[in-house]
């Protein structure tokens, strides 16, 4: 018997389904952010939790609007200073998957998050790296959840902040002491392990994906079918939704 | 040795134009009422280091405070942009802001590495990025013991830090709790330091690892209450969410930028000291 479900919940369910216990999870904001915490509250409750402001272990109630939440802090097993986050846990090869989001992905699975047009005179200018250029080396394989548009699944990212395997597929190719980089990028209408789609999500055709793609994207030979998002997961994740809208809607302004 | 003086004291003998500053605070603990009283006393040309410039610094480059900015994440956390920060670096409002962008780990590293009086800090980063296209201060470099290539970056070393923090002591010693960031790094890497606390207490009551920057490594304490409001004092007040979420439409337009400007920062000139006009 089939639950209905949205787009989106179906790629959180299947982004979280990749997270299993055991795994040192360095954790984007936002969906990768959702996804681990659905993970951690389902199948993986032993996932390892880290956030690049220092916290380490981490099992917030809430989802954090910022990356440094006070939920996170007092939620973790310990904090520790940025530098150590970075210089200890993350580049001293402590993380097993980093899991993260983007604005822009191509063909290689490089990763945009700062600007879409020329540097010196952007069309649109966004955050910037972060964490990310360091993450998607040090981290030993590296997961993305985005959702699938032409204006994000471009053929060539208009900036390189993040390298997935680089402009032309090899720069990761002798490179001592880095990680895998992408192993698996989950949208809302499939899987795909860079760069074929080795799996539809329900009611996905393949036209779907090719027109939501601005390359000539590659399916599998043997193309799978996502399973669908159990009754559970759907009512932890929408739990864990509504706790989160509730608390941060309800948190008073200050500045009056 | 930490000398307690009132926010404005501080601000106005500590920071002048021109100067290179870094006010740091990684989402907890940001010196937001530090950067208000920056605002008010009207400095201009500050080169702004901080890794997430955050609400903060969209404020004060909004006020005109900034002339170069050199950060690593700049969104508003969870929710999108900073459009006063964006509005600098796109149409040049109310001036042009030059800008220098890291990534987080080179950032941390090169705080870390100002703290410990080195020129340069050294990191496994920036391979296959197009960041060192547009940052002439990423360089590599090869390990003369491995032969593995390396990134480099120059080591932070601020003219003044600004951190603000739970709880000083009489003597000026501070204690940071919770998120501390790169707090201690960046008062480590500065030349003078500005701490803003919660309250001055007799007793820290700090367990024996705690993060603890002591008196003589401190310029200038100023009591400032909620003084990281919207950002958050754990232990004290929670981050105030809603207003991050309201702050993308108050920035989105210069004039409702320039009211909330006036009624929240210049109009509040008394809250933490008496009025002694701009500079």
């Amino acid at each position: 018997m089939s639950i209905e479900f949205t787009s989106s919940e179906m790629m959180c369910v299947t982004a979280a389904r990749a997270l299993t216990n055991g795994m040192t999870c360095f954790v984007g904001i936002g969906l990768p952010s959702e996804a681990a915490n659905l993970a951690r509250l389902t199948h993986a409750p032993d996932v390892i939790l880290i956030y690049e402001s220092g916290t380490l272990q981490t099992k917030p109630d809430i989802l954090p609007l910022s990356i440094g939440d006070g939920e996170l802090c007092e939620s973790a097993l310990t904090t520790v200073s940025v530098p150590e986050m970075f210089r200890y846990w993350l580049q001293g090869g402590h993380i097993s998957v980093g899991f993260l989001g983007t604005a822009q992905i191509d063909r290689y699975a490089n990763l945009n998050t700062t600007l879409i047009g020329d540097y010196r005179e952007p069309k649109v200018r966004l955050p910037g790296g972060g964490g990310a250029p360091e993450i998607a080396t040090n981290a030993k394989e590296v997961l993305i959840t985005v959702k699938h548009s032409k204006r994000t699944f471009v053929k060539d990212v208009d900036f390189v902040t993040t390298v997935g395997f680089g402009r032309d597929g090899k720069a990761r190719d002798n490179v001592p002491n880095i990680g895998r980089g992408p192993t698996v990028v989950i949208t809302d209408l499939c899987i795909l392990k860079p760069d074929p789609v080795t799996s539809l999500h329900p009611n996905v055709t393949r036209d779907q994906v090719i027109e939501a793609t601005g390359w000539d994207i590659r399916f599998a030979e043997q193309l799978d079918t996502t399973p669908e998002p159990g009754a559970r997961e759907l009512e932890v994740l929408r739990d864990l939704k509504a706790r989160t809208n509730a608390h941060h809607a309800s948190t008073q302004t200050s500045q009056q | 040795m930490a000398e307690v003086l009132s926010l404005q004291e501080a601000v106005s003998r500590h920071i002048s134009n021109g100067d290179i500053v870094a006010m740091e605070g990684f989402t907890h603990l940001i010196p937001f009422a530090a950067g208000h009283e920056i605002i008010r006393q009207k400095k201009r040309d500050l080169t702004l280091i901080r890794m997430t410039p955050d609400l903060i610094y969209d404020q004060m480059i909004g006020a005109g405070c900034a002339r170069k900015l050199i950060f690593s994440w700049g969104g508003n956390p969870g929710v999108g942009s900073l459009h006063r920060l964006r509005d600098a670096v796109e149409k040049g409002w109310p001036n042009k802001l030059e800008i220098l962008e890291h990534s987080h780990a080179a950032m941390a590293c090169a705080y870390e590495a100002g703290a410990a009086g080195l020129p340069l800090a050294v990191l496994r980063g920036y391979i296959g990025s197009d960041l060192p296209k547009v940052n002439d201060q990423i360089k590599f470099i090869e390990c003369p013991f491995s032969g593995e290539r390396l990134a480099a970056v120059p080591s932070i070393r601020p003219d003044v830090a600004v951190i603000h923090a739970q709880r000083a002591d009489r003597k000026g010693n501070v204690l940071v709790e919770g998120i501390v960031g790169i707090q201690k790094e960046v008062v480590l890497a500065a030349n003078r330091s500005i701490v803003t606390v919660e309250e001055i207490v007799d007793d820290l009551g700090a367990s024996v690892n705690a993060c603890v920057i002591p008196a003589w490594a401190i310029t200038a304490i100023a009591e400032a209450p909620k003084g990281a409001k919207p950002s958050y004092a754990l232990g004290y007040y929670d981050r105030d969410n809603a207003f991050y979420k309201e702050w993308d439409l108050i920035a989105r337009d210069r004039d409702s930028f320039q009211a909330w400007l006036q009624d929240n920062v210049f109009a509040r000139v008394s809250e933490h000291a008496p009025e002694t006009g701009a500079q």
